[in-house]
């Protein structure tokens, strides 16, 4: 059964609509032990369903472990968003099914790397990245409700 | 919404991980996650709850040098 309804794929479709380069899901699956992976992929494959702007690459996070670590990925569902076609890293990482209020964030997060976001950080907040030189890694833990 | 990953986007040093809690409970347990959204940053600085964009930033990068007051 569809997870999205009709009236959801057309506002979807609409939003999708602003985006002005393709944007790439690295989706790090595993068979075993991975509750949540086929949800994962029925949500992607919805939303694929409603825009050609966006495109999943299901990657095997034990059969390619390398390319996993490379992106800080350890489990699984685990999304990574690239955007453009050079499928530059956006340093955008999902952990868990992107499920109820977080598949929202998805498609912010979508529209946000392919330029589609009308949100702009304020100056303030630009200003004061542009000071950050080291890295960090910021975890938001959320609920899908 | 989404204010971490917009800040990941904008600063290449900054990287955002969205973690569904309910999924991954050895995290969740791991950063005392007793409420959501919360926030955990690699420099330490944990934030519980939703903040507006401009005190979001200063938690978690804190006040930007030249505005500390008393700094040189």
């Amino acid at each position: 059964m569809a997870l999205l309804s009709t009236a959801d794929q057309q506002a979807l479709r609409d939003a999708f609509g602003a985006m002005t380069r393709p944007v790439t899901i690295l989706f790090f699956t595993q068979a075993i032990g991975c509750e949540t992976c086929a949800e994962t992929r029925q949500i992607l494959n919805e939303l694929t369903e409603v825009t050609t702007q966006v495109t999943i690459q299901e990657v095997n996070l034990v059969l390619e472990g390398e390319r996993a670590a490379s992106y800080g990925i350890d489990r699984a569902p685990g999304l990574v968003l690239l955007a453009g076609d050079e499928k530059a890293d956006t340093r955008i990482r999902m952990l868990g099914a992107p499920a109820g209020y977080d598949f929202m964030s998805l498609v912010d997060a979508i529209l946000l790397v392919s330029g589609g976001s009308p949100q702009r950080l304020s100056a303030a907040t630009e200003a004061r990245l542009a000071g950050v030189t080291e890295p960090i890694t910021v975890q938001v833990f959320v609920t899908p409700t | 919404m989404g204010l971490a990953n917009r800040m990941a986007f904008a600063s290449e040093h900054i990287t955002s991980v969205t973690v569904q809690a309910s999924e991954f409970y050895d995290l969740s347990r791991k950063y005392r996650v007793s409420g959501v959204p919360k926030t955990v940053g690699s420099n330490g600085v944990e934030i519980l709850g939703a903040l507006p964009e401009a005190q979001f930033v200063e938690e978690l990068l804190g006040a930007a040098a030249d505005e500390v007051p008393g700094s040189a």
